[in-house]
């Protein structure tokens, strides 16, 4: 049996998911990574991205929108300001995200401008993965 | 003396009254149950997020670059209270309690010669607080079409906070809510949210261990924001449950107290009942020996 690590998704409602994992994927600020057992103490930011934890016996997909994720011996925990199991993602909900994302890069600040933009991109992408 | 027809209206409408007093009190325990819950699962995210983020201020905190929503901006002249109140009332001393709290730091920081603006959050505080201090109010939030309290409209909140604050409107910004105990008891709280505070013992063990990405000043930049609207939500949430609660007890009490009073009246209406009876005989009895 492959070596695991205790994964928790929490969001500010409520507790998505917390079981034993032998690899999550995460969508990092700087790129994606994979974090399985024994991985090196980490924190990182989240992009919007599709995060996938593999579990001995299941496999469940969220689609997050950002937050951060820490990575520890004890485990790892993602605080994602939003995340929907990707079975529930439908092109509605996203169209929403992406809605939002977009008023919020009309108001932002110029030096925040570029990050809001990327953003709406980083949506867009989520948007044509999850629709394949 | 009222007439018995009089006392009779009374008891029935004071009977009305408690069926009203004990139907509100049955809702609010129902809704109080799913506020602990909603406040119960937002405490996992909100820990973690304070414990990352004190970790990270205690190390950044010191630099030069610290970013404004940790640092301050350095002064220390306008203050941002946001009164967070129910947008109900009958519920006790609920928002009376806040408001009271927020009136006596407002008095303080006005006697220091301090500027003091006020954000509400829920009417029943803005009505309070109108008398004294309609001229400081900078905006309100109406939560009253808001079934249940989500995260979005923290995040409305917060960001509204946050662009008053990136336009230099304030240097300090406090936060008033109560905080949920129990039933019975509620807690009016102020918490500073800008510049961000933590205490030390959130920081926890080995943080500075930590491989950060993107830097550590750039973790914290994204994270500040978030933890105003984290603290705004769990103010949120912990409102709500102690709003139910203190609507609860409240109501007991009314309904309580109306059941002493229907025994009062119906005491009184039995006494002037036997009184009337008793006249009648006497009137019949000395009527029959005067012939």
């Amino acid at each position: 049996m492959a070596a695991t690590l205790q994964f928790d998704l929490v969001s500010p409602e409520k507790r998505l998911a917390s079981f034993q994992a032998v690899e999550v994927q995460i969508p990092g600020a700087n790129g994606d990574m994979t974090a399985m057992e024994g991985h090196a103490a980490t924190i990182t930011t989240l992009r919007p991205g599709i995060l996938k934890a593999v579990g001995t016996d299941k496999t469940l997909a969220f689609a997050v929108t950002g937050g951060f994720a820490e990575i520890n011996a004890a485990g790892i925990s993602v605080l994602a300001e939003q995340a929907v199991p990707v079975e529930d993602l439908s092109g509605t909900v996203l169209d929403g995200m992406i809605d939002q994302a977009r008023e919020l890069a009309a108001v932002a600040l110029p030096e925040d401008k570029d990050d809001a933009e990327k953003l709406v991109q980083d949506m867009m992408a989520l948007r044509q993965h999850a629709s394949h | 003396m009222p007439s018995l027809k009089d006392l009779k209206n009374k008891i029935t409408s004071i009977k009305n009254t408690r069926k009203i007093t004990k139907a509100m009190q049955m809702v609010a325990a129902a809704k109080l149950r799913r506020a602990q819950e909603a406040a119960e699962a937002g405490r996992p995210y909100a820990e973690r997020m304070n414990a990352v983020m004190a970790g990270l201020s205690a190390s950044v905190g010191t630099s030069s670059s610290a970013p404004r929503l940790l640092a301050g901006t350095g002064e220390d002249k306008v203050h941002l209270l946001v009164v967070m109140t129910a947008e109900r009332g009958l519920c006790g001393g609920f928002n009376s309690s806040i408001v009271r709290m927020a009136r006596l730091q407002a008095n303080k920081l006005l006697a220091e010669g301090k500027t003091v603006k006020i954000l509400t959050v829920g009417k029943k505080g803005r009505e309070q607080l109108k008398r004294d201090f309609a001229s400081h109010f900078i905006g309100h939030v109406d939560l009253s079409e808001v079934k249940r309290v989500g995260y979005a409209q923290a995040q409305g909140i917060s960001r509204d906070i946050l662009a008053r604050f990136d336009a230099g409107e304030f240097d300090v910004a406090t936060l008033f809510f109560n905080r949920f105990q129990s039933v019975i008891s509620q807690v009016p709280t102020a918490q500073q949210v800008i510049p961000a505070q933590f205490d030390a013992e959130d920081a926890g063990d080995s943080v500075a261990l930590y491989d950060y990405e993107p830097s550590e000043e750039g973790i914290l930049a994204d994270l500040l924001p978030r933890g105003v609207a984290t603290q705004v939500f769990t103010a949120l949430l912990e409102n709500g449950a102690s709003e139910q609660g203190a609507r609860m007890s409240a109501m007991d009490n009314a309904t309580r107290n109306a059941g002493d009073m229907i025994d009062k009246y119906t005491t009184i209406y039995n006494r002037s009942r036997q009184a009337a009876i008793t006249k009648e005989l006497i009137e019949i009895i000395s009527g029959a020996e005067a012939l």
